[in-house]
């Protein structure tokens, strides 16, 4: 039985602005797919974004839907986080909204660990502006603002964002869309705030740049060059060099903001009413 | 008779948007306006609100508004380089009518300037802030009661007018300490946003079909809605052409001009013989009340014109004033801002002067004296 992706896409809305080969399509039809095996209402979700191609993608989608200034879904989301704490909130973002221009906001919503799953698309590329360097473009990979072969150092995010105080990070790819959809399920699931970083392509403004032939050859660059976490924990180090990690990267336990800080209202409240 | 209470100017805002319906405050540790934040910090978890102090004052702002669009009364305060970081999100505000208040304690700049001075030389920031053109309601009350008093107007405007509203207050009264009545429950009236009475497929977010504040939905109310910082059609998805941009844009303007007599506010002081006017605003306001107690003492006929809203500026009173009085004496803590604006509206009819002073200290009533005597 095919999947009606029609309920939740805006009559009128499509077709989206995504260049022909862009793989944000793929993690689109995921994330509806995700949102459907859990069966949130739509009036109960909120979908946020800042700027840039995937900060596009909640204008398609018929929830509560916020696309807000650059690299600063996050605090808008905290926002509405604290005033509707029951609601589910979700920010979809690039690697330079996230992790550029919304670094701090990303850092501290971690630190923070309030109940928002971020979802990070990650194409290696400003791709919006026509194909600017970026937090994670690679070392040496061409770039409108590195004409010589980049050489600005990169962010790893999953690392970034454990290493802030993340309770749940992942990493996925628009290859392998199975395990994504999982991944996407497995985010939305965790009490906290969860990190799943989508590794995408951008053939447009990177791919063409950068020796890729073809989309396709993108897509089975991600393929080629990643390893699920259990494979690439038992492998020696010379196995997986080059290579990155996919899957269920690390999560733990840790209180969540909003339960936290309800939490001491109502102790508050029963203070008060005691009379101390 | 409501609750008497001997509170700072900072502390006073905080009471006024809580009594305005405020609950939910998103701030940044900032000199001098940090009081607010420490206030709502204790009060709002009492009445089971919400209190986040941000990462940043541009995180500050974006969560008030995060916060709003949920159907919160919303509430953030800052001062000088804090408000100049505002102003991005500020914009956002108010191209996607949002309600929300900000409070700029205003102290010595630019950059770092002076944390701890008084300043009002954010006041041109206030209109001019944030890019684009868009309407600004900034209020600017010079007393600690007036704090309260205007804190709750601006809330009211906000919900009113569906937009961002500023309170601009100096450095000396946010931290004077001044006696204050706290009016019982319902003694000033509260505006609350007027939410849609259609059905949700119906509501279109920027319905200019329902007047120039078109109604408001909360976010999880069940009427599902796009909210986006580019130009926006009514149903608020992005458009890029002629003629929507054009007429929003001039309906965001109307919906503060067309209501300017509802907004402006002012006092007028022994101005209907003057021939000399004061035209100052906040603690620059308080010395200007003096100075013209003391000319009248000495004989001069002196009145004083002490805006409570500078934004939208006053202009049809300071015109009809500059047609009566010989001089405009304009005092105030900046090398001249405001003064402009009352020059653009006197249109030469009379005198201009200003007085400026960025030390760090008020303007005293004596300087001002001194000058209403010199252009006598």
């Amino acid at each position: 039985m095919s999947f009606n992706y029609d309920q939740y896409i805006r009559g009128g809305k499509l077709p989206h602005i995504w260049c022909p080969g862009c793989t944000y399509g793929i993690v689109f039809k995921s994330l509806l797919r995700a949102v459907e095996s859990l069966k949130i209402p739509k009036d109960d979700i909120a979908l946020v974004s800042g700027i840039g191609c995937a900060s596009r993608l909640p204008g398609y989608v018929d929830w509560n839907t916020l696309h807000t200034t650059h690299g600063r879904a996050l605090p808008f989301a905290t926002g509405l986080k604290m005033a509707k704490p029951d609601k589910k909130v979700m920010v979809i973002s690039g690697d330079g909204d996230a992790t550029a221009i919304g670094g701090n906001h990303f850092i501290h919503a971690c630190r923070r660990n309030i109940d928002i799953t971020v979802i990070v698309l990650n194409n290696f590329i400003y791709g919006m502006t026509g194909g600017q360097h970026s937090p994670t473009t690679p070392i040496g990979h061409l770039a409108t603002t590195m004409p010589y072969g980049n050489v600005d150092p990169n962010f790893n995010i999953p690392d970034l964002a454990k290493g802030a105080g993340a309770s749940w990070v992942g990493r996925g790819t628009a290859y392998h869309v199975p395990a994504l959809d999982k991944l996407i399920i497995e985010a939305m699931n965790h009490k906290g705030l969860s990190v799943l970083e989508i590794i995408n392509a951008c053939p447009t403004t990177h791919g063409r740049r950068n020796k890729f032939k073809n989309p396709t050859d993108m897509l089975l660059w991600m393929k080629d060059n990643s390893l699920p976490i259990t494979a690439f924990d038992k492998l020696p180090p010379e196995k997986t060099a080059g290579k990155f990690p996919t899957g269920v990267l690390f999560k733990k336990e840790a209180p969540e903001y909003c339960e936290t800080y309800y939490g001491l209202v109502e102790r508050l409240k029963a203070q008060k009413a005691k009379g101390v | 008779m409501g609750t008497l209470k001997l509170l700072q100017g900072n502390e006073a805002c905080a009471e006024g948007a809580l009594y305005a319906g405020c609950t939910f405050f998103a701030g940044y540790p900032i000199t001098p306006s940090t009081e607010v934040a420490e206030y709502m910090s204790r009060r709002l978890p009492q009445i089971g609100g919400a209190f986040l102090q941000m990462e940043d004052e541009i995180a500050a702002m974006a969560a008030v508004i995060g916060g709003s669009l949920a159907g919160a009364k919303t509430l953030t305060a800052t001062s000088g380089p804090g408000f100049s970081l505002k102003q991005e999100n500020l914009g956002f505000g108010m191209l996607c009518e949002v309600p929300c208040v900000v409070i700029d304690v205003m102290r010595g700049g630019p950059s770092t300037g002076v944390p701890t001075g008084p300043s009002q030389s954010d006041i041109m920031q206030c209109r001019w802030g944030t890019h684009g053109d868009h309407p600004v309601i900034c209020l600017t009350p010079g007393y600690v009661q007036e704090i309260f008093s205007e804190t709750v107007r601006a809330f009211n405007l906000a919900e009113k007018y569906r937009t961002p509203v500023i309170v601009a207050f100096d450095e000396i009264v946010g931290h004077m300490r001044e006696k204050i009545e706290i009016p019982d429950k319902g003694v000033i009236p509260i505006e609350n946003r007027r939410r849609p009475t259609c059905s949700p497929a119906e509501y279109k977010p920027f319905d200019e079909t329902k007047g120039d504040v078109p109604p408001v939905a909360d976010f999880f109310s069940g009427y599902r809605q796009h909210i986006t910082g580019l130009n926006h059609a009514s149903d608020g998805f992005p458009v890029n052409a002629s003629p929507r941009i054009h007429t929003d844009e001039l309906r965001l303007m109307r919906k503060v001009e067309a209501n300017k007599k509802d907004i402006i506010r002012y006092e007028e002081y022994l101005l209907e013989d003057a021939e000399v006017a004061v035209f100052a605003y906040g603690v620059s306001g308080r010395s200007g009340k003096n100075a013209v107690e003391q000319a009248r003492a000495a004989g001069i006929k002196a009145g004083l014109f002490r805006p409570l809203t500078i934004w939208p500026f006053p202009e049809e009173e300071v015109a009809a004033l500059a047609a009566r009085v010989k001089a405009i004496v304009v005092p105030e803590l900046s090398l001249g801002q405001i003064i402009y604006e009352v020059e653009r509206c006197a249109k030469g009819k009379c005198k201009v002067v200003g007085i400026y002073r960025v030390d760090g200290d008020p303007i005293n009533p004596t300087q001002i004296l001194d000058k209403i005597k010199e252009v006598k």
